[in-house]
């Protein structure tokens, strides 16, 4: 009766479309299968299986511990919350839902999933930053977990040439949950006998991973940088004596703020040159005299001054275009081998908005003024379609680059510095009266962004916040708000509503 | 060829009596219709039983050899009238599809079926799309079978038992001339297992023999008087001999213990999920054997009062186990006790929830409440009280915020993209315009992040919902509608009924080439069908063959143009109705034809071209309205390698099969200039070679001189 009273071993699989969730599945009941257990397994696939999660769940069942060798015991077709043995999920938030849903639990489950992210549609079209808390969930699953393993196995398939599924199996093996030997688990793999030397190699990998995963999980290098805010000074990479100069300034600036101040310097020098860069720290090191510990105001404004001041132009996306680093990034991603011919065709579509912009002041405004010339400027209007491996496309997108030295005299330059130094001034004013209202007003920047209508709904939307702010009775914290409203549609309903609640 | 091929599968099919069949609950089925002689099968796609569909297709060679007709009906409703074919013929048939929609489309045919009765053995095989993972509305077969007088089967999900039970079913459908629902829920259709074969039998009576001896029975005929007469059968004669059969067969599993005061009644589809529950309460062993009395209802529909009344007679209570609403056996289980003049207690969902899925824990939770209530002594340790306590310290609301939903989508390079995102578009420009939505792949265009559609009224029903709008002058309402829904029924239901009516909407076919949401069976506009390679119909003929007068064809890859399109056909003063065909074909069908083929080319050394997307992230804005445009699972984000800059940038990711609709959306909606169409070029010619070099040479050398001038100055 005692063994009569035993349960099978209880798995349930998490999987993406194509992250091969139903091999997986497979080679556990074969694997079950062939050292004398019963397996059943079930799946219910996300609608339609399209793009939506796939939960495969297992029962396997010792035949020892049967009556009747031939009789299975009864086994169900759905995990249960809190009797799961073991829960692997091919990505992490997947791992999250399986947490939710209570199928990690302290007194038996071991969680075995992949870090990395499969993005959502809703963290995908967010029109700023709307990816999920991965660090909630981590925390989460050390806490409902027996045994938790984690490392990026999408990183590891793509070293190793094979599928997910395959490193999943491989941690299986190491974790060292199912009765099995390692042997058992590869025996399996070769029964299949598809793709067997691949998934070998990946059942390796992710059997050594697993043994050595700490429960670490590398952050995003993005966040993983601002998080670990450098306080030390910088040494930077001057080849003369004016370059070194501004290094000599950057390090006088709080601490706080040299990291940033640096990023902008080098971000403005290779978007325009030494001299930008020192006009930026020039209006920089104006704020640093004014400002006070923590230096939020420096180290927000190091940020946003060089982002404003590197606004996206012509000239910016001809120079990105044309550079050999590019190309190189470019080849390495969209997996080119050595020597393969790859032609590279950009979609432009500049509008007559851009060519005026790109033109110097006094020319644009007789532009503008005359409509036969507008006429003819329209007519390098329109889509384009350039492949830059070709000569002439090619030419086209240097020479744009090679304007550079007039960028300053463009009318798009003259526009944007009226905005900017407004901006300045506005943050100027109020920081003496309200320091953390100043400190928002400078991260409202992040509003301006883009191109095209991207850019004239940010800037709208900029412009409004700041004339809220202008009338008065908007604090620090209704200005974040205002800014995330700002980002939550694109017609600007949202902005707009929050917008009347401030003026009934 | 459907998107997952069983053709390695129905080997299985041919196993003898006394093999183990290992496989899949759907394949299981297969092989138990063979083993009941049947004489013909056919259905309709839909999940959970798309496989079955897609088993059949593919098992055509077993089933020709046995003289077992397939047919790939029309619809659900073509499904229940072929069935007319046992009901004056000894011939054994099954169909399937998926419930309750398709019962729903069904119903007409099987209330006359029902009502003639049949004398060949009529299984229809429902997919219950019922709890995790359904894709339609919440509802139970149960009442069709209630007011058809169907019978209603729930077998035990497991492969012996379900075979078994569908062996039976054809036997219960004889004796009582009475047609058949074989429930099978979404678990038990993907459930692999295995069980004892027997021999495949050929029918006994075959459609040849019924078409040498017509057989007219006058009475089977749906009109009066013969309709009175069958209501009079279905009750006198029909429903006692069903009641007999079950209890003669012991379809039904009783496991009492006259002993015990209280006891459990449950439908066989809900076995496992019970016995787990008392085994969680230390009421029941692994094998099954439990210490509550059960009455495990395999057939739900009728109900055996006999049987029920002795289960129930020396109880103090028994706990119903029904899952969804209405509870209809809970309340006819009161009407039995009732007339028994019975004192048990009839508790269910009081216990149990009142509605959803019966999910291991819920049940659990009931199953305990129900014991703790009239039996607490019987009530073991709960095993999981301790765990599930432990567990309070993540906060669930943390964790809703921290994971986001991942609603389902269109696939990587899919052709209702583009036209989506054309319809978005014009919604920009237009205003915005009232959609009927349909079943299909396009239903995904209501889900972020497209947003389009107002209504799903049901498959094919697209055109036909939008008919309250037909003759309102101005702004016109859109109808959209898949191939599959327009050859289901949105033909007649839609547009010939359009042009009837004189309707001034605008109606939006979609044509991928296949059914393609229920994975990608043929359909008669496919440019291959099932039984023939070649196209049988048109969508265009078709429409201009009911009347319709203005009927246009686009390439939906072509956004800007589908634009104009739909914007002149809201705009035209032509009357009637404007129906405008997007075609594309389903690209899931169309890498799986092509990519093959290019694998061989490129590894025959002949030269090939692959296209694909890269965004470029220093000048991605970050802003991501081309994801608002688009949503295809390869272009997607990543962290912004600029430690300044704070949104994410786009990012293709490896699976992009290049289908244009990024360059498309670019220039249509006047985008950021991030995106660069990468054409790899594999074994090319001298030519492309001697060009490549010179070009690059001119490019490397300008490239240089510029970098050279930038290290001058460093940072």
């Amino acid at each position: 009766m005692n063994n009569q009273m035993e349960r099978p071993v209880t798995i349930v699989i998490s999987a993406l479309g194509g992250q091969g969730g139903g091999v997986l599945t497979n080679w556990l009941v074969t694997l079950a299968e062939q050292c004398d257990y019963f397996a059943q397994s079930t799946s219910v696939p996300g609608v339609a299986q399209r793009t939506g999660a796939t939960i495969y769940y297992l029962e396997i069942f010792p035949k020892l511990s049967a009556v009747d060798k031939t009789i299975p015991p009864v086994m169900a077709l759905m995990p249960m919350a809190g009797d799961v043995d073991l829960v692997v999920a091919a990505e992490l938030m997947e791992a999250g839902r399986a947490i939710q849903r209570r199928f990690v639990t302290p007194n038996k489950t071991t969680l075995i999933t992949s870090g990395h992210r499969v993005y959502s549609i809703s963290e995908k079209m967010a029109m700023g930053d709307g990816i999920g808390d991965s660090e909630t969930v981590i925390r989460a699953a050390h806490e409902a977990a027996r045994n938790f393993i984690v490392f990026d196995m999408e990183k590891l398939a793509g070293k190793m040439g094979c599928v997910i599924s395959s490193i999943l199996f491989g941690a299986i093996a190491a974790s060292g949950i199912l009765p099995f030997s390692r042997k058992n688990f590869e025996e399996a793999i070769k029964a299949e006998g598809k793709m067997v030397e691949a998934n070998l190699r990946g059942f390796d990998a992710g059997f050594q991973a697993a043994e050595n995963a700490t429960d670490k999980i590398p952050l995003d290098e993005a966040s993983n940088i601002t998080a670990s805010m450098i306080t030390g000074m910088i040494t930077g990479k001057a080849n003369s004596p004016r370059a070194e100069l501004l290094i000599k300034r950057i390090n006088a600036l709080p601490a706080a703020a040299r990291e940033f101040a640096y990023a902008g310097a080098q971000k403005l020098l290779n978007y325009q040159d030494l001299d930008y860069a020192d006009q930026y720290l020039s209006l920089l090191e104006g704020f640093a005299a004014k400002d006070k510990p923590p230096f939020d105001i420096t180290r927000e404004l190091a940020r946003y001054l060089a982002l404003w001041m590197a606004f996206d132009d012509t000239i910016k996306v001809a120079d990105i275009k044309t550079r050999t680093e590019r190309v190189e990034k470019y080849r390495a991603e969209v997996k080119a081998a050595d020597g393969q011919i790859v032609h590279m065709v950009e979609f432009m579509h500049p509008r007559i908005e851009e060519i005026i912009g790109t033109m110097p002041l006094s020319m644009a405004n007789m532009v503008k003024k005359s409509s036969l010339l507008t006429w003819f400027f329209k007519k390098f209007t329109g889509p384009r379609l350039l492949d830059t491996t070709k000569i002439s496309s090619f030419l086209m997108l240097y020479f744009i680059a090679s304007l550079k030295p007039i960028r300053r005299k463009t009318e798009r330059f003259h526009q944007e510095f009226i905005h900017i130094m407004k901006w300045l001034d506005h943050i100027s004013d109020v920081m003496t009266q309200d320091y953390d209202l100043a400190v928002e007003i400078i991260r409202c920047q992040r509003l301006i962004k883009g191109y095209g209508e991207t850019h004239e709904r940010g800037l709208n939307n900029f412009a409004r916040i700041m004339s809220a702010i202008d009338q008065g009775n908007v604090n620090a914290h209704r200005v974040a708000e205002l800014k995330m409203a700002a980002l939550a549609d694109e017609e600007g309903k949202t902005l707009e509503n929050e917008l009347k609640k401030n003026h009934p | 060829m459907a998107e997952r091929s069983f053709a390695k599968e129905v080997k299985k099919l041919r196993l003898g009596a006394g093999e183990v069949f290992h496989g899949e609950g759907i394949l299981a089925i297969t092989k138990g219709l063979l083993q009941s002689g049947v004489a013909y099968v056919g259905g309709y796609q839909g999940s959970p039983v798309s496989h079955l569909m897609d088993v059949l297709a593919d098992s055509q060679e077993i089933l020709s050899e046995l003289d077992v007709h397939f047919e790939a009906n029309g619809s659900e409703a073509s499904a229940a009238a072929m069935l007319s074919a046992s009901i004056s013929y000894p011939l054994r048939a099954a169909v399937t599809w998926k419930s309750t929609v398709g019962t729903n489309v069904a119903s007409d045919a099987l209330s006359n079926l029902a009502s003639a009765g049949v004398i060949g053995g009529t299984v229809i095989i429902i997919g219950e799309d019922y709890g995790e993972g359904a894709s339609i509305m919440q509802e139970r077969s149960h009442a069709f079978a209630m007011k058809s007088q169907i019978w209603l089967i729930s077998p035990r999900p497991n492969l012996p038992d379900m075979v078994d039970m569908l062996e039976k079913s054809f036997q219960l459908s004889e004796a009582s001339n009475s047609p058949i629902f074989f429930q099978m829920r979404i678990r038990a259709c993907h459930l692999h297992g295995q069980f004892i074969a027997k021999d495949n039998i050929k029918p006994k009576f075959t459609l040849r023999d019924a078409l040498d001896n017509p057989n007219r029975e006058p009475d089977k005929i749906i009109l009066p008087p013969f309709t009175f007469l069958h209501e009079k059968q279905k009750r006198e004669l029909r429903w006692p001999a069903a009641i007999k059969f079950i209890i003669d067969h012991n379809l039904n599993d009783i496991i009492d213990d006259p002993e015990n005061e209280i006891g459990i009644i449950l439908e066989g589809g809900l076995y496992n999920v019970v016995i787990r529950a008392l085994q969680i309460l230390g009421l029941a062993t692994s094998m099954g054997e439990s210490r509550i009395p059960l009455y495990i209802m395999n057939v739900t529909y009728p109900l055996v009062d006999s049987e029920l009344v002795a289960f129930a007679k020396n109880k103090k209570a028994v706990l119903m186990v029904e899952e969804g609403q209405p509870n209809y056996i809970e309340q006819a289980l009161n009407k039995i006790f009732n007339d028994a003049k019975l004192t048990c207690k009839i508790s269910g969902k009081d216990f149990l929830p009142a509605f959803g899925e019966y999910s291991g824990q819920v049940t659990k939770d009931g199953i305990k409440g129900f014991i703790t209530r009239y039996n607490p002594a019987l009530l073991g340790r709960d095993e999981h009280e301790t765990p599930m306590a432990s567990l309070s310290a993540i906060s669930t609301s943390e964790l809703e915020t921290a994971i986001p939903a991942r609603p389902p989508g269109l696939c990587t390079g899919c052709p209702e993209r583009p036209f989506f995102a054309a319809l978005k578009m014009l919604e920009k420009d237009y205003g915005e315009i009232h959609i009927s939505a349909d079943i299909g792949c396009n239903s995904f265009g209501t889900l972020p992040p497209f947003q389009i559609g107002n209504t799903i009224m049901g498959y094919g029903l697209g055109a036909a919902s939008s008919s309250a709008f037909g003759s309102v002058k101005g702004k016109r309402a859109i109808s959209i509608m898949g191939d599959g829904g327009f050859w289901h029924n949105g033909l007649t239901s839609g547009i010939a009924s359009a042009v009837f009516n004189n309707s001034d909407n605008v109606f939006i076919i979609v044509d991928n080439g296949y059914a393609a949401a229920t994975g990608g069976q043929y359909i008669p506009s496919s440019a291959k069908t099932l039984k023939e390679d070649e196209r049988k119909a048109r969508i265009q003929d078709a429409v201009q063959g009911v009347g319709v007068k203005w009927v246009r064809t686009i390439n939906s890859y072509d956004i800007s143009d589908v634009k104009t399109l739909v914007q002149e056909a809201m705009t035209t003063d032509f009357p009637g109705p404007k129906i405008i065909v997007v075609e594309g074909e389903c690209m899931l069908n169309r890498q799986r034809r092509e990519k093959p083929v290019i694998a061989r080319n490129i590894k025959s050394g002949n030269r090939e071209i692959k296209q694909r997307f890269y965004v470029e992230s220093e000048t991605c804005s970050g802003d991501h309205a081309c994801i608002r445009l688009s949503g295809c699972p390869s272009l997607t984000i990543k962290p912004n390698p600029d430690i300044l800059r704070e949104d994410p940038v786009a990012y293709v990711d490896n699976s992009c099969v290049g289908c244009g609709v990024c360059g498309e959306n670019v220039h249509s909606a006047v985008l950021c200039p991030s995106f660069s169409r990468a054409d790899l070029i594999f074994n090319p010619t001298v030519w492309d070679r001697f060009k490549y070099s010179l070009r690059q040479t001119i490019i490397t050398a300008l490239q240089r001189r510029r970098d050279r001038k930038r290290a001058k100055v460093m940072l």
